[in-house]
């Protein structure tokens, strides 16, 4: 190949029509943008990560356990020696004499100089010291403001009243997002055990941070300690395992979006494509009469594949800039999710590999439509009427579909991080775009049947959609995959909220919790809620225990071995229960449910994830471990439980007449419709008993809801990009087709069209379009999460008819505008200037 | 310099098949000029496509210049027309995005030696000198076949194909490009083959071959 021929050709090609072309290379231009921003954001992300592990810690290394340490773990803290703080942390009632009011609080109990590292800002300033001074509590500003209290008021926190010194401004490690899951408070850990909190049932979580002295290998300190220390369930944080953990999980979402801006790539790669296709048509003379003077077939293939790359070259370049301007707002989208101050630097790595991803994915692309020059026979200078010639298998042509589907599978594991998810993204998004296809090739097949009936306008715009070189099924792809993207997060989003929906005036279920009821308080808390007038449901016990044999062999020898699944299982405490009936958020799945006397092993009911963890089944041995006391039981049943209701939901189930002399605690539901009730209720039962807990339901609600939202947003965010690729894409379908359509717009107006009627037959073509596209894409979202919800959630899937209408009516609005704005100026033309252009033509 | 055997083409029709072109032998000498005229339809651009190694023959074959084009392929036919072989078209056949000079060059720059002197001596000479940095649409259609014929000689082919080379222009301008195309012949020694239906052009050719329904009706040396 004469490569200086094929350089200049293709520059000189690439001088006129630069508009057009430009199109072409703004296809990949806003999913290099998605990349380029995700990525660098990423890079951000680990560098903030490195830099600020230490801090988020707050420590050289943490020991943490859900019971106060056991002695073994106490000699081994005694051996490591440095400077050691703890924290012990617990959810309690917080109560404000002065306003009368409670609050479920996290409280966290502080001894020594945690954190060593790092510094939790308050206001007003350099509070921090001085909370082991005293009687003293730091506390979030919104439990100030919920308690309706101000800095220097004192608050109880089970027996004992601190004073509140100060609020917290910043936490090293705080995750925005936490305060929506309820405030928090810092206090004098010398007066934790004055609270009379850290009872029976309590849930509390005991940890000791160290500061090595000098020197000290905290990593060898935690591979020295954690096998002895595992079987006691304490576990060890390093700031390394922190920094690692942390970097693969934000490292994940970072991939998961990075997933969604991938198609915003390769849906430009559609539109490469699309627009190579029409511009490779516009040349099919050129190319015979450069054959007959003595170009080859891969000198003309290479002439416009350097013109391809060039402008895929410019368009990525484009989108890199603009990806590293997208990148400065990522923080602000995510920020609330990620527990690192992001500190933004343009990552020309990112940029780079965005680039040469967008390059490459235009190559991959153009290359099927420009295989069709090489089949351009030199004949066609002399007769229009010679067809390429087609002969026997084209082994190129198979080669590129090989090659694009390589790219896909490549980029998306690349992007994804892991093999298995790259290839079921890949599928996923071949599969998509093949029933997109099928719905376009529908409508091209409908639109000549259905459009005899029609006003011409509608007519006319609906023919439109199959005048010869169309591009229909290329925006269609493109706009609806960007629909289908945001159709699914859409749906999900309402799925899962709709599922924890307790707040609604129509919602039946209870909103108010109170647990930790000790059995000699249950009757006093019943006749509080019976004096409100508040209907409440049966109250349930709860009974903490631990597995300590299956099927007669050990929890100690199973744990053991390391190859076993769902060891988790085996290391955690139980909240079990008993109760003579399945509830309502309940269904039988194997065994039956107990009737008649009690055999003399005790009969229970496993939900059916725990007993494939534990891999047992009906008439299989348990002995459990509460408090001490073996207790020998047969599973009698295995249970679904439907986990997404707010109700107390169980893994083990006991039939009555077992644990009742057990250590329990009792919790109790109510509906209490109005929120100043909860309150008050709330209060009282502070007030009486300090440590029941009182959990107004609608602000988990709340939060998950927030967290569900900002997760969303940013997801949203980045399928937005595939949306606007999809309006490139259309654009340039418009563009690469104004010739023809001014054509045919001079001739209707030739016959007497007025140019409001030229708009409507527009406006008819994009809005048909447009619904198309929305419509596929509603129908592939609810699809999608339908399988979402039911595999992944396990939830019931709810269609919002509102959402979904407007999802659609904004795709199909978009499109006409884009449409209309673009296809415009063919109205504007006057007939006898196009039609001599035609005839000089 | 140009040979053809039992040249025939064939191509399927509505379930049947069509042959335009039947058993054609003849041959051109060097410094030939070979005029093949007849109605259309007769089989004319058809015969040209195949000398010039365009198109394959259902049957026959074909040497250009001592190379049999059968046995080349695609790509060895077109290197050897880029070396060999000039061409004028009846519809110009520039490329609209380059100008009058750049679309002299090709021929040139696909043989890997560019010579913008010769490029411009060329243009100078079919008139066009000051007019080398026009694009097509900004010259008259004479113009333009004067920058084809510019372009069909400046790799100075041994053959020079020409198909209804007057056939989109004025008789005046015609004229014009007849006598151009004839002092390049001359000036090169250039074999030169055209399809015409113009009887001024016919005359001029040293030999004429008359097809009617893909057979010679007649073959006469002027």
């Amino acid at each position: 190949m004469t490569l200086p021929f094929v350089l200049r050709m293709a520059g000189r090609e690439a001088r006129a029509g630069f508009r057009r072309l430009a199109l072409l290379a703004a296809g990949v231009t806003a999913g290099v943008a998605a990349l380029v921003a995700i990525n660098g954001f990423t890079e951000n992300l680990r560098d903030s990560i490195a830099q600020q592990a230490q801090a988020l810690l707050g420590a050289d290394l943490s020991f943490e356990s859900r019971s106060a340490l056991p002695d073994r773990a106490r000699a081994a803290l005694d051996s490591i020696g440095g400077t050691q703080a703890t924290v012990t942390t617990f959810s309690a009632m917080t109560y404000a004499g002065r306003s009368e009011t409670a609050r479920l609080t996290q409280m966290n109990a502080v001894t020594g100089g945690w954190p060593f590292y790092g510094r939790i800002e308050t206001e007003p300033a350099n509070a921090w010291p001085t909370l082991q001074g005293g009687r003293n509590v730091i506390v979030d500003p919104s439990l100030l403001s919920s308690l309706g209290i101000a800095i220097g008021d004192s608050i109880a926190v089970g027996d004992t009243h601190f004073q509140v010194i100060a609020t917290i401004a910043a936490v090293p490690g705080d995750v925005g997002i936490r305060s929506a899951f309820g405030p928090r408070a810092f206090m004098n850990g010398a007066f934790l055990d004055s609270t009379g909190l850290l009872g029976f049932g309590a849930r509390v979580e005991y940890a000791v941070f160290v500061k090595l002295p000098p020197g000290g290998n905290a990593q060898r300190i935690a591979e020295q300690w954690r096998p002895r220390l595992r079987e006691a369930r304490v576990r060890i944080h390093t700031v390394a395992d922190d920094q690692a953990r942390l970097d693969n999980a934000l490292t994940r979402l970072a991939n998961f979006l990075g997933l969604v801006a991938l198609v915003a790539l390769l849906l430009g790669g559609l539109g490469v494509a699309s627009a190579v296709h029409v511009h490779i048509r516009g040349k099919l003379e050129t190319v015979a009469m450069l054959r007959c003077v003595g170009a080859t077939s891969r000198q003309m293939v290479g002439v416009y594949l350097v013109q391809a790359a060039l402008l895929a070259l410019v368009g990525s370049l484009a989108g890199a800039l603009i990806g590293i301007l997208v990148q400065q707002a990522l923080p602000a989208l995510l920020g609330d999710l990620i527990p690192v101050d992001v500190v933004f630097h343009p990552s020309w790595r990112a940029a780079l590999v965005g680039t040469l991803m967008g390059l490459w994915v235009a190559v991959a692309f153009a290359l099927l439509p420009l295989l069709e020059v090489r089949r351009v026979p030199p004949l066609a200078a002399l007769r229009r009427d010679v067809s390429a010639e087609r002969t026997g298998r084209d082994w190129w042509r198979i080669a590129t579909f090989l090659a694009l589907g390589l790219t896909v599978l490549l980029l998306s594991v690349w992007q994804s991080g892991h093999l298995m998810t790259g290839a079921i993204f890949a599928g996923s998004v071949v599969a998509v775009l093949a029933l997109l296809w099928c719905a376009a090739a529908l409508v091209m097949w409908l639109a000549r049947r259905v459009s005899a009936g029609l006003p011409y306008a509608w007519r006319q715009g609906v023919l439109n959609l199959r005048r010869p070189s169309n591009q229909t099924t290329t925006v269609i792809l493109a706009i609806g995959f960007g629909a289908f993207l945001l159709a699914t997060v859409l749906l999900a989003q309402h799925t899962l909220l709709r599922t924890l929906d307790i707040s609604s005036p129509s919602s039946a279920n209870d909103n108010m919790v109170f647990f930790d009821i000790q059995p000699s308080q249950l009757a006093g808390v019943d006749s509080i809620l019976h004096d409100g007038g508040i209907a409440a449901s049966p109250p349930v016990a709860i009974v903490p225990m631990r597995v300590a044999s299956v099927r007669g062999v050990a929890v100690t020898t199973l744990q053991a071995d390391t190859a076993r699944d769902g060891r988790w299982a085996l290391r955690r405490e139980y909240r079990s229960t008993w109760r003579d009936t399945l509830v309502s958020s309940e269904k039988l799945l194997a065994g039956q449910w107990w009737t008649g006397p009690r055999p003399d092993t005790a009969r229970i009911s496993v939900e059916r994830d725990l007993s494939e963890e534990l891999g047992i089944s009906v008439g299989d041995v348990i002995v459990w471990n509460v408090q001490g006391t073996m207790i020998p039981t047969r599973v009698a049943s295995i249970r679904e439980v439907d986990w997404a209701r707010f109700e107390p939901n169980f893994f083990v189930v006991f039939e009555p007449g077992v644990l009742e002399d057990a250590p329990h605690t009792w919790v109790t539901l109510a509906r209490v419709p109005r929120p100043e009730s909860r309150g008050l209720l709330a209060r009282r039962i502070a007030a009486q008993y300090p440590n029941v807990t009182s959990l107004d339901l609608t602000f988990v609600q709340d939060a998950i809801s927030r967290l569900l939202g900002k997760v969303t947003l940013a997801i949203r965010f980045m399928a937005l990009f595939s949306l606007l690729t999809g309006m490139v894409v259309l654009v340039g379908a418009i563009a690469t087709s104004r010739f023809q359509r001014v054509r045919e717009g001079a001739l209707l107006r030739t016959l007497g069209a007025s140019r409001r009627q030229l708009i409507a037959v527009a406006l008819a073509e994009y809005a048909a379009l447009g619904l198309v596209a929305g419509l596929s894409a509603l129908i592939l979202g609810c699809a999608a999460t339908w399988a979402l919800a039911r595999w992944v959630f396990q939830v019931p899937f709810m269609l919002p008819g509102g959402a979904a209408t407007l999802l659609v009516a904004c795709t199909a609005l978009v499109t006409m505008l884009v449409g209309l704005w673009t296809a415009l100026d063919v109205s504007r033309q006057t007939p006898l200037g196009v039609l001599r252009g035609v005839m000089e033509g | 310099m140009i040979r053809c055997e039992g040249l025939t083409r064939s191509y399927p029709s509505g379930g049947g098949t069509l042959t335009v072109l039947k058993n054609i032998t003849l041959s051109v000498e060097p410094g030939g000029f070979l005029a093949i005229v007849g109605p259309s339809g007769s089989g004319k651009t058809t015969l040209l496509g195949l000398l010039a190694g365009l198109d394959h023959p259902s049957s026959g074959t074909v040497t250009l210049d001592g190379v049999r084009l059968d046995t080349l392929t695609e790509d060895g036919r077109a290197r050897l027309r880029g070396e060999r072989v000039g061409f004028v078209f009846q519809s110009f056949q520039l490329v609209p995005t380059l100008t009058a000079l750049e679309n002299v060059l090709v021929p040139l720059e696909l043989l890997g030696r560019p010579d913008m002197a010769r490029a411009h001596q060329l243009l100078a000479d079919v008139g066009l000198a000051g007019r080398e940095h026009h694009y097509p649409a900004q010259l008259s259609g004479g113009e333009q076949q004067r920058v084809a014929l510019a372009r069909a000689f400046v790799n100075t082919p041994r053959i020079l194909f020409a198909d209804e080379p007057t056939g989109n222009l004025d008789a005046a301008t015609g004229a014009t490009i007849i006598a151009l195309m004839h002092q390049l012949n001359q000036a090169n020694g250039t074999t030169l083959v055209l399809v015409t239906h113009d009887q001024l052009l016919a005359d001029r050719a040293r030999r004429t071959v008359r097809l009617a329904d893909g057979e010679i009706v007649s073959d006469s040396a002027a």
